[in-house]
């Protein structure tokens, strides 16, 4: 029944072509390490000459991982790892799903693996005791008699193992779907966000498009901590998420452990100091009233409640280690106001006649978040489960078949043990000798 | 004692090691066999200690982490991984002469380490501080190690068919290369690595992968050394196919083997000294 295939349907099913596609692959990959990516037409230009940057805007070399002819190889791939797949695949089928009691003994005579023995018995007073003996040794068999006077018994052990090769190669597709589902659904965005400030949408990379969040997130915080010999240690950004004017959510996002809210994922990814602004913070010891604020240098900020004014005077720094000092101005609007330096972080305590208040003053910080939307990430894992799954199967699984055939031969009985695995045939071989100790080791079958 | 000692001596041990498996493969002394494969166990035992005394340190200092985080640590991991599959391969295919194929490796690692690299144990930057750091190194190391081997057993394949074809000299098992295995085994055995290799190399990448995600939201970025980690994968991939187009087995294999291999030697160095990147390990 064998159809004639045309010539492209050939031409993709080849492994050849496979091996061509690869090794094109690779060439082209090490050409996008080399030659810088994402640079602006005129870098090209500088470093590779006129005419060689012209040749480049053909190519797309500045973005040669999203170039036309890149992404034509990985369709090429795609197609001849489909192709190959579908060509193969009822052959394939048919070798997990096929009847092996439909074989011939002169076919089992020609197994990788055989043996056989001679008994003075009968064919149906031996076959129980060779059911059990399989059966016992972990081979639990199917019977068809009368096969050409005789019984045949036969045994597999995971027919499924040849289906790993098949998810090896549509675990590539799987992975190029959630690509292709990431790149259409997904974005990518950032957002600068200052100690304080609120923000309801963020930046689009690339186009820097403002894309609504559909909630409001805050940035409280932002501190750095360092180890001891003064490497950085953390960088957390602490937020708090605002719907419908209501705080929903306060949690703090640190590298390596970001936040994910309906479908956004915010990253850790960078800060900048806010140049001449700060983060203050202020509370009176007796009241326990507090409040924060963020204040200009040279600008005055009144805390109206308290009846405070208060303001950043003068910097000085920065100091060794980075440090700044800060010269406040102080008044309760009650009796004499008060200036003095105070290091930039810490806490002093400004006494007055009624009450003293604790005051903190700081650098204000902008963190760097970067947003992420992927929708096609699921899509990317468990193609990469399947990957590993299919490579552990294809390399560490076989397919084991068993068969026994007992038969008359001239007055005596004839029991021919055979057997053949699809890989890893050192390890059948050894399966297969264990059967073959059982058979002679079995008290029912006095084997010679 | 302290781990950089331990390591120090476990290096020598190897270089003796690695001394003799050469020596038995070059004047057929096979009695040194057994003593090159117990430096060789006494070597892996040292190192193992050394990595773990070297854990316990981290902790004395007051920061403590596994010790896989810079490029001494993930050499000395290299060469343990290295030792560990090929005493594997001693052990299953009962050949001692691979080790003077593949002992080299590990000791060049080492000697790397010790020579070129500031051995300081240092507190984690905040990009690393996560448990995928671990899980990604060690799936790419052993994938790593499998593939030196495979890379040395391309050599003594090339070695044996270049060399060792001559008409006038058919397999005299008293010659030089006479008493390396057979082709077919050789061949066997470097596909074997080759697999277990690929497997581990693609869980290398895959564990990359999904810890870019979950420090930076992207799964793949075309940073140099991922890409130079696929460009291997892809030289691997090729290896694997090899076999089933006619005229491509044995020798083409052999050759893609050690290719690969130097794709992956420049994924983890070349990368960090040659190309600029995401990666901080340099
Ligand atoms: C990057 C993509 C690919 C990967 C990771 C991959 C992986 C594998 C693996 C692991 C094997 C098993 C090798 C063995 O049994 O030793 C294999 C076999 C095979 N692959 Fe691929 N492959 C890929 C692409 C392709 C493509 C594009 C084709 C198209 C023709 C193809 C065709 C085959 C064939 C025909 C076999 C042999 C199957 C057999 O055992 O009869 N592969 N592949």
């Amino acid at each position: 029944m064998k159809k004639e295939k045309n010539t492209i349907w050939v031409f993709f099913a080849s492994v050849k072509l496979a091996l061509f596609t690869l090794i094109i692959l690779a060439i082209a990959s090490i050409i996008g390490t080399v030659i810088q990516q994402d640079q602006s037409p005129e870098f090209y230009v500088r470093q590779f000459g006129p005419t060689t940057a012209k040749l480049f805007q053909v190519l797309d070399i500045s973005h040669m991982y999203d170039s036309w002819w890149f992404i034509l190889l990985l369709v090429l791939l795609s197609l001849n790892l489909i192709v190959c797949t579908l060509d193969r695949f009822p052959a394939l089928w048919s070798m997990v799903t096929r009847d092996n009691l439909a074989t011939t003994p002169g076919r089992l005579e020609k197994m990788g693996q055989k043996k056989t023995f001679f008994v003075e018995s009968s064919v149906n007073e031996i076959a129980g005791a060779v059911a059990s003996v399989m059966e016992n040794s972990g081979w639990k068999p199917e019977k068809a008699d009368k096969k050409e006077g005789g019984i045949l018994f036969f045994s597999q052990k995971g027919p499924w193992t040849r289906l790993g090769l098949i998810a090896v190669h549509t675990s590539i597709l799987v992975i190029f779907t959630g690509a292709i589902i990431g790149k259409i659904l997904g974005y990518k965005g950032g957002l600068m966000l200052p100690e304080t400030a609120t923000s309801d949408h963020i930046y689009q990379r690339g186009t820097n498009k403002k894309l609504p969040l559909g909630f409001v997130i805050r940035c409280d915080r932002f501190q750095i901590s360092y180890y001891d010999n003064g490497s950085p240690k953390e960088y957390r950004t602490n937020i708090t998420i605002i719907e419908d004017g209501k705080e929903v959510e306060k949690t703090s996002i640190v590298v390596n452990d970001p936040l994910d809210y309906r479908g956004f994922t915010f990253y850790q990814s960078n800060f900048q100091p806010v140049d001449g602004q700060f983060i203050t913070h202020i509370r009176n010891e007796n009241t326990n009233s507090e409040q924060t604020f963020r204040m200009r240098a040279g600008k005055e900020i009144a805390w109206e409640s308290e009846g405070i004014t208060l303001g950043i005077i003068n910097i000085m720094g920065p100091m060794k280690g980075g440090k700044y000092r800060y010269k406040i101005w102080f008044s309760d609007n009650k009796a004499e106001p008060v200036d003095f330096w105070m290091d930039g972080g810490a806490t002093v305590k400004i006494e007055r006649q009624d009450t003293s208040y604790f005051f903190t003053a700081k650098q204000l910080y902008s963190t760097g978040l970067q947003i992420a939307k992927d929708p096609g990430v699921w899509w990317v894992y468990s193609g990469c489960f399947m990957l590993l799954a299919g490579l552990y199967i294809v390399f560490f699984l076989s397919h084991r078949r068993i068969w026994v055939y007992i038969v008359d031969a001239d007055n005596r009985i004839k029991i021919l043990v055979c057997g053949s695995a699809n890989k890893n045939k050192i390890n059948f071989e050894k399966d297969f000798s264990t059967l073959i100790e059982q058979f002679e080791q079995s008290n029912n079958l006095h084997l010679t | 004692m302290n781990s950089s000692q331990l390591l120090t001596y476990c290096t020598f041990t190897y270089l003796l090691a690695s001394i003799l498996y050469i020596v038995v493969f070059l004047f057929r002394v096979h009695k040194v066999g057994i003593i090159a494969t117990i430096c060789t166990v006494l070597g892996f035992l040292m190192q193992t200690v050394g990595i773990g005394l070297r854990w316990v340190e981290s902790y004395e200092m007051g920061f403590g982490h596994a010790p896989l985080t810079n490029m001494y640590e993930s050499l000395v991991f290299f060469s343990w991984s290295i030792i560990l599959f090929y005493l594997g391969l001693e052990l299953k295919f009962k050949n001692r002469l691979i080790g003077a194929f593949a002992t080299p490796f590990a000791v060049a690692s080492m000697a790397l380490a010790a020579l070129g690299m500031p051995d300081e144990i240092k507190p984690l930057v905040p990009a690393l501080q996560s448990n995928w750091l671990i899980i990604h190194v060690v799936t790419c190391f052993i994938g790593y190690a499998a593939l030196a081997v495979a890379c040395g057993l391309g050599v003594m394949y090339l070695l044996k068919f270049y060399i060792g074809k001559p008409a006038s000299q058919p397999d005299n098992q008293a010659s030089l290369i006479g008493s390396l295995p057979a082709l077919k085994i050789i061949d066997d055995i470097t596909y074997k690595s080759i697999v277990f290799g690929f497997l581990w190399l693609s869980a290398g990448i895959i564990t990359g992968a999904i810890w870019a995600n979950s420090a930076w939201g992207t799964y793949w970025s075309w940073d140099p050394k991922e890409t130079w980690s696929l460009i291997s994968w892809f030289v691997y991939a090729v290896a694997l196919h090899a076999r089933f187009v006619r005229g491509w087995g044995g020798r083409r294999i052999a050759w893609l083997a050690i290719i690969g291999f130097l794709a992956v030697i420049f994924t983890y160095f070349g990368v960090n000294y040659l190309l600029a990147g995401l990666h901080s390990y340099a």
